[in-house]
């Protein structure tokens, strides 16, 4: 049996340990502390634990500061904040000065679920990914998302973890060894291939797998872990199906399915791609998570249905003469 | 401080507001105003008070100047250059393509410069963390900041001032150049910061206003702030500096056209003339024997 445990303790406990065995960790709050869960970081480090209240500006340049002092500072707000409210703040103090900034950013899109349209990030990773250098990550599970923030102490440079506070299922086996800019593959499968980030979007492309297992259409899962760097390498060794559905808690502007659609149309051509996500022209909602997840079409059938979709274009075209069926080649 | 000690002084911030005169003059154009308003601060800092060491740059103790209002960088880059941080001779590629020293600091660019700023309203939290971060390690010394009267628009200036005061960052002493101009007019026409004295102290910051342009003045006012570190005393420091946008720059001197202007050779040499400085750069005026 599957077990799940609640991302945000995982987060605290992994800081914890990292300073526990020496890392010179601050972190920083902006009155979210019991949000972000960090309490128990702060009760065994207080002189670690830094709330600047509700500032997230001052947030982010506080860490940019501390970094510059030698410090390894982790500074975690909702996802809306720490990119659209404090986005010149991370892109000027923190990358563009070279800095050491860790910024976390939690309850991304539907995850935020019951706060609503204006605190529901779809375009949170579309701003991240037009920094230059940054590193960015969203992690599927407890055990990725303590190695994930294990590798962000101990690599020099600015990072943007999206971090699902909620509880999300373990994926990954104890030891598992993560490599910046490396996917993962979860499952094999010759007729499409289905990449997914973040837990949510990582659970639901494993389930359709399971749907589309039973029609018959055995699917390749990847779980990207990693915007940027993007795993251009794995993502396109597993492209030679032709077939490839992208799976994002974020509008489709900009994000994960961007960044394969751009390596597509430069590196596979031919591959057809379908992007789930937030449609383009959509604002956040409020509702529970999986009425979200329903209404803006990031549940498995509608993945399943597009890469079903994709498939059967595919052979379609085969069989059709030459010079035909291209309109549908990008959904 | 001495008559003699301040007369050292007044003669360094002539020989820096002429090579920042040279430094914008040669390339034709940039932020002569808000430069020139801040040359006597930054002589009397870096010739009397911050610790640090020109050929080590990167010196873990020493003393951290945040500019944020990173605009004024090159009036910082004739004192740093002047200092022998980097060659005099890099003050003639200000803004050039491929330079070290940029329109506004770059700490990854220019040895000295300690932090990157110019998005007016980030440094003074930046400072913060800088100075936070030398409390959590027990280190002695100070940040030092530098803040406009028109970025003192900025919300974050205000949300920093928040964190610096409840943190009682006693080792943060922050500057502003209250020199009454900002982009668009005087500041009190665009948005009128009223009793801006006032305003620090209600945010619990130890404050104070005193003549930018006057060593004496500004020396008694640091050797207080410093005093802030005393252990129950601690409180983040600000000196408000009542300053002469363009002082020292005889074509601009007041001006409220001055925050970025376009001038020439000629006109470089006058203010020279005018100070009573010898051109030290721009080879066109050297090689007049002057």
């Amino acid at each position: 049996m599957t077990t799940s445990r609640e991302m945000r303790a995982v987060y605290a406990e992994t800081l914890v340990r990292l300073v526990e065995s020496g890392r010179d960790i601050v972190i920083l709050e902006a009155d979210l502390m019991k949000a972000t869960g960090t309490g128990p970081f702060a009760q065994r480090f207080p002189s670690r634990a830094v709330n600047v209240g509700v500032a997230e500006a001052n947030l982010v340049g506080v860490a940019a500061g501390l970094s510059a002092g030698g410090k390894i500072p982790f500074a975690a707000t909702f996802a809306c904040f720490a990119s659209r409210r404090a986005y010149d703040q991370f892109f000027l103090a923190a990358n563009y000065a070279q800095l050491n900034v860790k910024l976390v950013g939690t309850d991304p899109g539907v995850t935020a679920a019951f706060n609503g349209g204006t605190h529901m990030p779809f375009e949170d990773l579309a701003l991240m990914r037009a920094i230059p250098r940054l590193t960015i990550a969203e992690p599927s599970d407890p055990v990725s998302l303590a190695a994930l923030t294990a590798l962000a102490a101990d690599t020099y440079g600015c990072w943007y973890l999206r971090l699902q506070r909620k509880p999300a299922p373990v994926l990954y086996e104890e030891h598992e060894q993560f490599t910046i800019g490396r996917a993962k593959v979860l499952r094999t499968g010759s007729r499409v291939t289905l990449v997914a980030l973040g837990a949510l979007m990582v659970r639901e492309a494993l389930a359709a797998a399971d749907m589309l297992a039973l029609e018959g259409i055995p699917a390749t899962v990847i779980d990207a872990l990693w915007l940027s760097p993007l795993d251009e390498q794995t993502l396109l060794s597993h492209m030679q199906c032709g077939c490839v559905v992208t799976c994002e808690n974020h509008r489709i502007v900009g994000g994960l399915g961007s960044a394969v659609a751009e390596l597509i149309a430069e590196k596979a051509p031919g591959t057809r791609l379908a992007r789930i996500g937030v449609a383009a022209d959509r604002f956040g909602e409020v509702g529970t998570q999986d009425w979200l997840a329903e209404h803006f079409g990031l549940t498995a059938p509608h993945i399943a249905a597009a890469a079903r979709a994709l498939v059967n274009g595919s052979e379609q075209a085969q069989t059709e003469p030459a010079g035909t069926g291209t309109d549908s080649r990008y959904h | 401080m001495n008559l003699s000690e301040r007369s050292a002084l007044e003669r360094k911030a002539r020989e820096i507001r002429g090579l920042t005169i040279e430094e914008i003059g040669y390339l034709g154009v940039g932020h002569i105003g808000g430069a020139m308003s801040i040359v006597d601060l930054l002589v009397l800092l870096y010739h009397r008070h911050m610790r640090i060491d020109p050929a080590n740059p990167a010196w873990s103790d020493r003393d951290r100047l945040v500019l944020s209002k990173g605009h004024a960088g090159p009036a910082l880059y004739a004192v740093l250059a002047d200092k022998g941080f980097f060659p005099i001779d890099w003050l003639l590629t200000l803004n050039r393509g491929g330079t070290s020293l940029p329109s506004h600091c770059d700490r990854t660019k220019t040895p000295g410069v300690d932090m990157t700023t110019g998005s007016l309203g980030q440094g003074l939290s930046t400072a913060a963390g800088l100075a936070l971060a030398r409390a959590m390690d027990g280190l002695p010394g100070f940040v030092y900041c530098i803040i406009g009267d028109g970025e003192s628009n900025e919300g974050q200036i205000w949300e920093a001032a928040m964190f610096a005061a409840h943190r009682r960052l006693s080792n943060l002493i922050v500057f502003a150049d209250w020199n009454g101009m900002q982009i668009d007019g005087y500041t009190r026409e665009v948005i009128d910061m009223d009793d801006i004295t006032a305003k620090w102290t209600s945010f619990g910051w130890h404050a104070c206003m005193v003549d930018g342009h006057d060593f004496e003045a500004m020396d008694a006012a640091i050797q207080e702030a410093r005093e802030r570190a005393t252990p129950g005393r601690e409180k983040p420091s600000i000196i408000i500096l009542k300053t002469i946008k363009g002082k020292g720059c005889s074509f601009c001197e007041g001006q409220v056209s001055n925050h970025n202007m376009t001038y020439g050779i000629e006109q470089t040499m006058q203010a020279l003339q005018a100070l009573g400085v010898s051109p030290r750069l721009i080879p066109e005026l050297l090689a007049q024997g002057r």
